[in-house]
């Protein structure tokens, strides 16, 4: 017998040791990081950045596969009690001595978990991973002439090629409100000094949004440059139009870190992916009700909130709880109770 | 059901004034569920799972005495709590809000031979939703047993007071065979439903995976232990069904609870529906022990107007649901376990025998139920 073959057999042995657990329920208790356990990480330090970012040190789990520069990393982390799921840019070197890797978190308002993970998170806490994913990165040739235009938190995946890969010849504009906003500042003037890059920081409370007409005066061979850009959707818009209209839009790379933001309203197009079936909902029908109606199988149980034999995965959208009014928006793994739920704005059921 | 009913000093208006309260409380409890409740509920499910690891680990010396006694007590506690304050909640939904997968009604598995899955639709969505309507909750005597006045007397309930010791000790069985209907689905017509069959082969499944792992398995890892760790594994088993037992009788037998016609709940309103709950259920009082020993199903009345909050709340919303109780002048049923599962053996005993007399309806009654 093979070795794997009498590694699985012993495995299903130890699984009639454990039943109905497993015996990584128990092996969890002791060594959450180990090889075959779910990715986790732990948090080991919060380094403050600037008065709203912080960097965070995590040691993943030896499941880890490592990363690429410029990817980012879905971070599972329990906030009040409540599992969130976000992503944020991988801020550390592709191969770091101690095997820890950084995200470099900023507090946007009200935001639940960038806000925890800057004021609140403590070392020693055990936070959810997935394995890095992500298109934004540099070509496994090195591009001779390098642009990075950046706004806000968008510095952070670049700042993770800039620690990985030094370059020939690369020029970035980075725009922040004021000097001490700009999240690791003193790192990209040493850059600076060691003339390892050229920056232009844009301050936009004195200096005003950056006109990316101004790119021509700001970096005047910035067409025959690969760009990578990344920051709030109004930049990269234009940054997209700008690229276009000059015929070099291939040379552009951009990342946009929140691709749609739900807003919750009453009732909307209720989408049954499963079933292929989309129907129009009211703010105040239970989408049980709103399911049955359209010929879509739906699990039911007590009809009134209590038994939970009616969740069911939200793929996308919001609904609003009947009872509380709460609103639930979608996350992978968000389940939600039909039978007390209605739609808040378009929403998408799999069933 | 007694011939007066305790609730008929209600208005309609004080009922729904009654819901609106109690939404009020379960909005509270709502709001301020968190990081501490969380952490409540891992540390529960860690100890639990330590305390059966340290007490099989004993076992595996079970030859000698004092570990027999102390793995056996171990393990005793440890299937108390998987099925009572973990198991029972969890398959509530009550910790789904955490959205942590392994702590979740929808993918928790429990040390019981009656899968959660088919737990889940004959507990969570009969008996919570039709609590202690006669014909159509079936934990009213769970099907063999004789539990109210109104129920009809038939020969076969002179030996409930067998029945439910049998059922106490092999309880875990008594509810798989109670979950999938055994009594009804074994009739002819019915016995080859290949839903029922696919039900019944699931319940095969997981009784021989527990029987296993109890009888089999762990005895003989135990090498020269394994009888000893037989007679162990029998003995925890044998008292966590009988404490479950006793602790769910104690929830809607006890004098004093009240049970409701069919018809009775027709087009009833949310009040009223928190109002059955009120009057169908009964608490069991004690120690802070006692409340976690029982899954806090010792707070049996508040669980069930609120099956779906955590049960670490349960101590704290009882004060206000008492004071509502209080306040809307209606008998909370509470006493401490000795008392409360007296009363409802005294029940089963007294209910094999026939009614002494044929069962006078009140005129009042009569009309309430025609208006409800």
């Amino acid at each position: 017998m093979t070795s794997a073959a009498l590694r699985s057999r012993a495995w299903k042995l130890l699984e009639m040791v454990t039943t109905p657990l497993l015996p990584s329920d128990y092996l969890d208790l002791v060594s959450p990081l180990r090889a075959g356990a779910d990715l986790r990480g732990r948090i080991e330090a919060v380094l403050p950045e600037t008065d709203d970012a912080a960097t965070v040190v995590i040691r993943p789990g030896r499941g880890w596969r490592g990363h690429t520069a410029g990817q980012y990393v879905r971070i599972g982390v329990d906030v009040d009690g409540v599992r969130l799921w976000r992503a944020y840019s991988i801020t550390s070197p592709t191969h770091r001595q101690d095997g820890r890797v950084t995200i470099t978190v900023k507090a946007i308002p009200d935001g639940k978990v960038s806000n925890h993970l800057v004021r609140r998170a403590r070392p020693g806490t055990l936070i959810q991973l997935d394995q890095p994913t992500g298109d934004f990165v540099l070509p496994q040739a090195k591009p001779a002439k390098v642009l990075y235009l950046t706004a806000g938190s968008g510095i952070t995946p670049v700042m993770g090629m800039l620690r990985d890969i030094e370059l020939d010849d690369a020029v970035m504009v980075h725009c922040a409100p004021q000097p001490y906003d700009v999240i690791f500042r003193n790192e990209l003037h040493d850059l600076v000094a060691d003339k390892k890059l050229r920056l232009t920081e844009v301050h936009t409370d004195t200096d005003g949004m950056l006109d990316i007409g101004r790119l021509d005066e700001l970096v005047p061979d910035w067409a025959e440059r690969e760009t990578w850009a990344c920051g709030p959707a109004g930049l990269l818009d234009a940054a997209e139009e700008h690229w276009t209209e000059h015929g070099v839009r291939e040379r552009l790379h951009t990342e946009r870190f929140r691709p749609g933001i739900v807003v919750a309203g009453e009732g909307g197009e209720v989408t049954f992916s499963a079933t292929g079936r989309t129907v129009d909902a009211d703010g105040a029908t239970p989408l049980l009700d709103v399911g049955e109606e359209a010929g879509v199988l739906m699990p039911s149980g007590c009809r009134m909130g209590i038994c939970f034999g009616c969740v069911t995965p939200l793929k996308a959208g919001a609904v609003r709880d009947l009872r509380t009014g709460e609103i639930t928006e979608a996350e992978p793994g968000v389940l939600i109770q039909t039978c007390v739920s209605a739609a808040a704005g378009p929403c998408d059921i799999e069933r | 059901m007694t011939a007066i009913d305790p609730t008929a000093h209600l208005t309609a208006e004080q009922i729904e004034e009654l819901g609106r309260e109690l939404d009020a409380i379960r909005d509270e409890v709502i709001a301020g569920r968190g990081e501490k409740d969380a952490a409540y509920i891992r540390k529960v499910i860690s100890a639990q799972r330590k305390l059966e690891l340290v007490s099989r680990g004993v076992l595996l010396f079970s030859i000698f005495p004092p570990a027999w006694l102390i793995g056996t007590a171990g393990l005793s506690v440890a299937k108390i709590m998987d099925n009572m304050e973990i198991g029972h909640n969890i398959l509530h939904g009550q910790w789904d809000w955490m959205r942590d997968p392994k702590i979740h009604s929808t993918t928790w598995e429990w040390d019981h031979v009656s899968p959660s899955e088919q737990w889940k639709h004959s507990h969570n969505e009969l008996h919570h939703t039709y609590t202690n309507v006669i014909g159509k909750d079936n934990d009213l005597g769970y099907g063999i047993m004789r539990v109210d006045e109104d129920q009809r007397w038939h020969p076969f309930h002179l030996g409930q007071p067998l029945w439910n010791f049998i059922n106490a000790c092999f309880f875990e069985y008594g509810i798989a065979a109670y979950d999938l209907e055994l009594g009804k689905n074994l009739h002819k017509r019915r016995r080859n439903n290949p839903e029922f069959r696919a039900r019944a082969k699931a319940v095969g499944r997981k009784i021989r995976k527990q029987v296993l792992k109890d009888y089999v398995i762990h005895p003989l890892l135990s090498g020269p232990s394994f009888l000893p760790t037989l007679a162990a594994t029998f003995t925890a088993n044998l008292v966590r069904n009988i404490w479950s037992h006793s602790v769910i009788m104690c929830g809607h037998f006890p004098e004093g609870v009240q049970v409701f016609e069919r018809r009775s709940i027709k087009g009833e309103t949310r009040g009223q529906w928190y109002l059955r709950q009120m009057m169908g259920s009964a608490n069991i009082s004690g120690s802070r022990a006692m409340h976690f020993m029982t899954g806090n199903l010792s707070h049996q009345i508040e669980h069930h107007l609120f099956p779906d909050l955590p049960s670490n709340r349960y101590a704290e919303v009882a004060v206000k649901v008492r004071a509502l109780f209080e306040k809307y002048e209606l008998e909370y049923v509470t006493g401490p376990l000795p008392k409360q599962v007296f009363s409802a053996w005294r029940k089963v005993f007294r209910l094999s025998l026939p009614n002494r007399k044929p069962k006078v309806k009140t005129p009042d009654r009569e009309q309430e139920l025609v208006a409800a």
